[in-house]
């Protein structure tokens, strides 16, 4: 999409971009590099439906395997999926991660073509959501998802969708509030100018009308718009506290009463300018403060990881249940790739089951006939048969998120909720001096004026603002770095943190980039007896080695035979090829390779020639990481893997980090509260479901992956694996924000010293207020934007 | 002067218009999504074949 200028390359994809293997395909004179990505060029040129290529090069992406849709025939689901039905058109919205490009929202609108009876699509690019109608009599919900599934936009339909929460009605209440603040308060201005200026003898008969008038506006704006304050004041009230919404409160209600007062004994002009200014300026910081990722999850837990049905065997045939439906005893049936969704009992098949999202170890695990398979993990191999022992709810995994051990009184109180209640204090004490001083005077009129005014004018909604600004321009530098924190709140957590703690697997390693190395001998020729072999089978570690062979041709293969989960073997041009798991090979060999577990191995006439083995890669700059972190923070790492990479981790590490290996989610959690327990202020960087429940109790949980659209527990704030390098400047700039927050409070207040100087003589009068509040408000705002970009751009961050 | 009166609950009411037309805007969706409808707008329409006859009898009414 960047460089669109830039024609189709003869040596990449035509659909998906990827590098073109030696063996390509060709169709319609245009390259592709896989079946998958042709089968999508054929549907698309079959129903006229090429401008897809024309918006963008190469738009499309690799399709992954078939999926199983059978379960969307069952009406229960289907009832939970869809969000409108009628006698004949249903409306469903799905998730789909591969939305990127203006090409998929011309595909996806065009989904008509392909099958008339989707009659509408609408997309929403931001959300990565297509609305889609259509005709149920003609087109099953199935039939919808399997013609995305074939263009390649499979939707992502987990078991949170079904308890899809209507989140926004929030926000929309806001915009509600500061749409009637904002017209009142221009109404307001409209009325008081002539009060400004002066008004002549003849426009004195108006300025009863005014005032009337500015107190009608004001009545919306304090009962309607300014609500949360009174009811969040009371409630800290009640609860012996004083937070920042406290003094905001008082000062709403005092300059309500006092233009009021003023209007119904017409004695002068009231503050209703200053009160709806207020108040709109209050919703407008409200709001930047609420500003959200609307393609990002940060409270994902295991029911989004989790696919929405699966396969059971019920007197020996198939049927697709929803997983809540999933009871004790129930057969599964669990395909290549799928999720084992609750604990079970292996009762046929071989289980090579891939842990690493579940329990951190690299390597898939095999099980054996009768023993308990735990949730979370994919079989990868053969389909295998399971015994349900415990519904999906309670299953061991699913544990980590319904215990109610978590955090709260951990939570640190924000810097505003801190100063709020010297604040508040310092207020009173200089309103009642005022007060007390002219009513020793005997000047009751001047104590009432001076002590209204003092409350008035030493209105702390610059703190008000100048957070949410300062902090959501920092969240703006942040996401352009990809670093995606979930709220401006967060952003003060990162800043106050002395302890780091690393997951191993998928955090300091990426399983993306994993480097497929051989040990051992191949000559070219044989390299190509074993990549015409491997080109036979779907395997994914096939797949991966294939691509690294590259192969310029391929022998046909006699004799072919796979044993699903354990190997391929084959005579090509006459000579048996072996290539597989080392348990499973035809015959006994003496092990040079360390990769005893794992690897593909090789034997070429029953010579063992040597092993491929995926090498984890530590991801960029971990080393400089360390090095920056360790100087400021106290390290330790918890890995769920055996201890095989320690001399790797010793090296990065200094040598009184502790490195604990082995551990389970529940140790990886007690380790973070221990660390707590001793005052400890603790982030934990993690990707797995392993480390969901250590993200969740730490004081700042970040979850790393290398795609944001991927599954991530749920945490404080998702990054990109290639921004891990940049934490320490993430963690500086956030520590600047503080400061700028600290600097815009002092310039505040010496603005309401000035304030207060005419306040305590009780001679402040409407205009001056009304000058100084928004005189103080842009400096602060503009102060917080300024010093915002300065910080960011000494942190290297711009 | 008097007819200042008059003129001042005009502009309220001219206000009050406004005001209802962005809640009914907010409320019909009109703000959700930003985004797509400036992306939407730059596709071309497409050049009908002659032996295309009923493709686009189903194009999105909404």
């Amino acid at each position: 999409m960047s460089n669109s200028t830039v024609t189709h390359q003869a040596s990449v994809c035509y659909h998906c971009g990827d590098k073109l293997p030696a063996i390509k395909l060709s169709f319609d004179e245009k390259d592709f590099c896989c079946v998958g990505c042709q089968g999508v060029y054929q549907i698309l040129s079959e129903n006229n439906m090429c401008n897809y290529y024309a918006y963008n090069d190469t738009p499309g992406q690799r399709i992954k395997d078939d999926g199983h849709f059978e379960y969307l025939d069952e009406a229960s689901i289907i009832t939970q999926l869809i969000n409108y039905k009628d006698k004949e058109n249903s409306i469903v919205t799905f998730y789909i991660p591969a939305i990127h490009c203006s090409s998929c929202i011309w595909l996806l609108e065009h989904l008509y073509k392909i099958n008339p009876a989707i009659f509408s699509s609408r997309i929403d690019f931001l959300k990565k959501e297509v609305t889609i109608s259509y005709k149920h009599e003609n087109v099953s919900l199935r039939e919808v998802v399997e013609v995305l599934n074939q263009i390649g936009y499979e939707p992502l339909i987990s078991l949170q969708d079904v308890v899809k929460e209507k989140g926004n009605s929030v926000n929309k209440q806001l915009i509600w509030k500061i749409a009637i603040a904002g017209f009142c308060m221009g109404n307001v201005m409209l009325f008081s100018f002539p009060e400004y200026f002066g008004l002549s003898a003849l426009e004195k008969e108006f300025q009863y009308l005014f005032a009337w008038l500015n107190l009608a506006f004001c009545v919306p704006v304090t009962f309607y718009c300014a609500r949360d304050y009174f009811t969040s004041a009371i409630a800290s009230l009640k609860q012996k506290f004083v937070n920042l919404d406290t003094p905001l409160a008082l000062i709403i209600a005092v300059l309500f009463i006092r233009t009021a007062v003023s209007t119904i004994f017409n004695d002068g002009p009231g503050f209703g300018d200053t009160l709806t200014g207020l108040v709109f300026l209050l919703l407008m910081g409200k709001w930047v403060k609420q500003r959200t990722y609307h393609h990002i999850s940060f409270d994902r837990d295991y029911r989004s990881y989790f696919p929405i049905a699966i396969t059971t065997l019920k007197d020996n045939r198939e049927k697709p249940v929803a997983i809540s439906e999933i009871a004790v005893g129930d057969r599964l049936l669990i395909r290549n790739g799928e999720l084992v969704p609750a604990d079970a009992i292996l009762m046929k098949g071989d289980a090579w089951l891939d842990m690493s999202f579940v329990t951190g170890e690299a390597e898939p695990q095999q099980k054996v006939l009768g023993e308990i398979v735990y949730a979370g993990g994919r079989q990868m191999g053969e389909a295998i048969e399971l015994e349900v022992v415990k519904p999906a709810s309670q299953s061991y995994l699913t544990g980590l998120w319904n215990k109610e051990f978590y955090k709260t009184d951990f939570k640190k109180r924000t810097f505003n909720d801190s100063i709020a209640k010297y604040f508040s204090i310092g207020v009173f004490v200089v309103a009642f001096a005022a007060t007390g001083y002219w009513l020793w005077q005997n000047d009751s009129a001047k104590a009432w004026s001076a002590f209204t005014a003092v409350v008035i004018v030493a209105c702390p909604c610059v703190l008000a603002l100048s957070t949410p600004f300062t902090l959501s321009a920092i969240l703006s530098v942040f996401d352009k770095k990809g670093f995606y924190v979930k709220n401006t709140d967060a952003v003060e957590k990162l800043a106050d943190l002395d302890t780091v703690v690393f997951d191993k697997t998928g955090t300091l390693t990426s399983t993306h980039n994993s480097e497929i190395r051989f040990e051992g001998n191949l000559t070219p020729g044989e390299k190509l007896l074993v990549a015409s072999l491997l080109y036979n089978s779907s395997h994914p570690l096939s797949r991966q080695v294939l691509k690294v062979l590259n192969p310029s041709k391929i022998y046909a293969i006699a004799k072919y035979n796979e044993v699903v989960g354990k190997g391929i073997m084959g005579v090509v041009n006459g000579r048996m090829v072996y290539a597989g798991s080392k348990r499973a090979l035809p015959f006994e060999v003496n092990m040079v390779s360390s990769k005893e577990n794992s690897g593909v191995h090789v034997m070429i006439d029953e010579v063992y020639k040597g092993c491929f083995s995926v090498d984890q890669q530590w991801r960029e700059g971990i080393t400089s990481l360390i090095g920056d972190l360790s100087e400021d923070y106290d390290l330790k790492v918890l890995s769920g893997d055996t201890n095989k990479d320690e001399q790797m981790l010793k090296a990065v590490f200094k040598p009184s980090t502790p490195i604990l290996f082995n551990q389970s989610p529940h140790q990886k959690l007690e380790a973070i509260k221990a660390l707590q327990a001793r005052e400890k202020k603790v982030m934990m960087l993690g990707d797995g479901l392993n480390d969901a429940g250590a993200l969740k109790q730490a004081n700042f949980g970040v979850a790393i992956t290398d795609n944001i659209n991927n599954f991530t527990p749920g945490c404080d704030a998702i990054m990109s694996g290639s921004s891990l390098g940049l934490l320490p400047n993430f963690i500086q700039l956030s520590k600047d924000g503080l400061t700028t927050i600290k600097i815009s409070f002092a310039i505040a207040t010496s603005y309401n010293l000035i304030g207060v100087y005419y306040a305590v003589q009780g001679t402040l009068y409407p205009l001056v207020a009304a000058i100084l509040m928004p005189i103080s408000t842009i400096t602060i705002i503009s102060f917080t934007s300024l010093a915002t970009r300065y910080f960011a751009r000494k942190n290297g961050l711009k | 002067m008097n007819i200042l009166y008059f003129l001042i609950g005009c502009s309220v009411l001219v206000a009050l218009v406004f005001l209802g037309a962005f809640f009914w805007a907010l409320k019909s969706g009109q703000h959700d999504d930003i985004y797509t409808p400036s992306v939407r707008i730059l596709f071309d329409d497409e050049v009908k074949n002659v032996t295309d006859e009923k493709s686009d009898n189903n194009h999105i009414s909404d």
